[in-house]
């Protein structure tokens, strides 16, 4: 076989590892997926009244359903990739690392499995809390183009996340760190227009808010699936995207090729 | 499978190291042959643990030039991969896994292909006497079934050069005679083992040849037998009732070393009953009082002391070791 043959052989064997660890760590992966179904409830039902009243007289909750799903749905992404700095730092704090890296093993596949273990884990994710919004009542206008898109949007962002988690959780001393560094993704999704638009926040966080890439995000894929207008926020969500990953990974693969090379004894 | 070569099973030439200032490894040279076992005795901190870790490709040398199997650890550290199998301090096992899922694993990833690795796993399972807990997650495993998966883990490519990074530490004594068992086994089925230990019981029991290792340095080399030939005549252990008596004992005898926490003097000795006699006199004519005292034939630890003068079984018994119940 080639090294490329290999390092996806690896790669493979390494995710089939991940997704059983989800399995085998269900409070963990049932936390990640509850909490933005949650937080969509807690959304909706307790604050909807209130937030959809500035959408116009009759719409309401519904309204605000509506807005809100895009932002809740970045929730899902951002908690989701809590869990994969968690499940790196935990890898790299155990013994099991030493032994792979003292296997003729493709040493990419280490971090692939993760991340796409956690792609896997994430889009699940998307799909069960969309379900949810569904039952609550929320409509889309988009077709099955509108939708692919969003998929797309929302999977490229997620990607970014993960990559960016997984550099965190590289980075990270103990299973602790881990699990608290990735935790201002979670609260980006609120300094962004997920949950109210930016034109109604002070200047100063309005102009952070227009500016980070939760909000590119939620707005292009709030445009695709409500039909509001996305303008150039598509572009921007596929450059913050794409910037993100590609620091991220570089960061990411200098953390793991040269971890512990200091260590003593 | 891979051929076998010709060339020793490890050679390692003028390995240095240093973390920062702290130098671990002062030019380290050691040689072990196919199919045999070398044990790296020292004490913690000793630098025994670098030394596997340079060897396994974790970690650089600052200098110094190493072969596994005829591959070279700088220029080939895959080749190296391809041949070892390390079986480290702490447990390299998954403990979100079961037993038979963890064996799979590295089946999957030596690529030995679906019906090889499932023979392979079911084998090993077998051999290791963890057919029954096969579908179970770690957590169920005793510390002495974990071990034991951990080196079955390290087999499943079979290597030709195995590293034990204290393999039996923590072990009760009956898991430590199986594991010292299996270890015999793979030496006589050709496989080369590294084995680093703080015990000398260990080291006596395996090794064909041991290195003593001190602050990283080789203090001394050669079978057990040869070590054990340099103190030919063991020790002595005088016992005290109180610190005074012992302080002037330490006085009289330059050349014991005194252990003011146990208040026991250890004497080298010759083996003669003229020399105890001796001794008793010179203990007798200076008014020093002896409690008790107890003869000891020669072990490592003499070797050690010779050569290092510190003892090495003070430093085995601060990781709550059985050693003590492994005596007899």
């Amino acid at each position: 076989m080639t090294t490329l043959a290999y390092t996806v052989k690896d790669s493979r064997t390494m995710l089939h590892r991940n997704l059983k660890h989800q399995l085998r760590y269900p409070s963990m992966t049932l936390m990640l997926v509850g909490i933005p179904i949650v937080l969509l409830l807690l959304f909706v039902y307790v604050f909807g009244g209130q937030l959809g009243a500035g959408f116009g007289p009759h719409e309401g909750r519904t309204a605000y359903l509506d807005y809100v799903v895009p932002g809740v749905l970045l929730i899902a992404i951002a908690s989701a990739v809590q869990g994969t700095s968690i499940m790196v730092a935990m890898d790299m704090t155990g013994g099991i690392i030493d032994r792979f890296r003292t296997m003729a093993i493709a040493r990419a596949s280490v971090l692939t499995g993760h991340v796409f273990g956690s792609l896997i884990q994430t889009l699940a994710g998307l799909a069960l809390l969309i379900g949810v919004a569904f039952g609550l009542g929320y409509r889309t206008t988009a077709g099955a183009a509108g939708w692919l898109a969003a998929i797309g949007v929302l999977a490229l962002f997620a990607f970014a996340l993960i990559w960016l988690a997984v550099a965190l959780g590289l980075a990270a001393k103990s299973v602790e760190t881990a699990s608290n560094t990735p935790m201002f993704l979670l609260l980006l999704t609120f300094l962004g227009s997920g949950f109210v638009p930016t034109t109604t926040m002070p200047a100063g966080l309005r102009q952070f808010a227009e500016y980070q890439p939760f909000t590119p995000v939620a707005d292009t894929v709030r445009g695709l699936l409500s039909g509001t207008a996305i303008g150039d926020h598509a572009i921007s969500s596929i450059a913050w995207s794409l910037c993100i990953c590609v620091a991220a990974y570089l960061w990411a693969t200098r953390l793991y090729n040269g971890r512990r090379a200091a260590e003593p004894n | 499978m891979m051929t076998r070569t010709s060339e020793p099973g490890i050679v390692a030439r003028q390995v240095r190291k240093s973390f920062g200032d702290h130098l671990v490894l002062d030019n380290v040279s050691l040689t072990a042959e196919q199919g045999k076992i070398l044990a790296l005795l020292g004490p913690n901190g000793a630098g025994k643990t670098t030394m596997v870790r340079i060897l396994s490709t974790l970690i650089p040398a600052d200098s110094g030039s190493m072969r596994i199997a005829g591959h070279d650890v700088v220029t080939n550290p895959d080749g190296v991969r391809a041949v070892i199998g390390v079986t480290g301090q702490f447990s390299a096992v998954d403990n979100l896994l079961t037993g038979a899922e963890n064996l799979q694993l590295m089946a999957d990833l030596r690529h030995l292909g679906r019906d090889a690795g499932r023979r392979r796993v079911t084998g090993l399972l077998e051999q290791f006497d963890l057919s029954d807990a096969a579908g179970k997650l770690l957590s169920v495993y005793s510390g002495g079934m974990r071990r034991r998966l951990d080196l079955a883990m390290t087999l499943v490519g079979e290597p030709q050069v195995i590293f034990l990074d204290e393999p039996t530490t923590g072990l009760d004594p009956r898991s430590r005679r199986t594991m010292w068992q299996i270890i015999r086994e793979l030496a006589a089925a050709g496989v080369t083992i590294l084995l680093t230990t703080q015990y000398l019981d260990e080291a006596d029991q395996l090794a064909d040849r041991i290195v003593v290792l001190d602050q990283g340095r080789i203090v001394a080399e050669g079978t057990p037998a040869e070590l054990k030939g340099r103190i030919p005549g063991g020790h002595i252990q005088l016992h005290f009732a109180g610190p005074c008596m012992l302080r002037s004992a330490a006085e009289l005898l330059p050349a014991a070393v005194p252990d003011l926490d146990q208040l026991v003097l250890q004497v080298p000795a010759r083996g003669t009953v003229d020399s105890l006699r001796e001794l008793l006199d010179e203990l007798h004519e200076a008014r020093i009082d002896v409690e008790r005292l107890s003869i000891h034939t020669p072990d490592l630890d003499d070797v050690f002391l010779a050569v290092t003068g510190s003892h090495l079984s003070g430093q085995a018994e601060e990781n709550l070791t059985p050693q003590g119940a492994q005596q007899g």
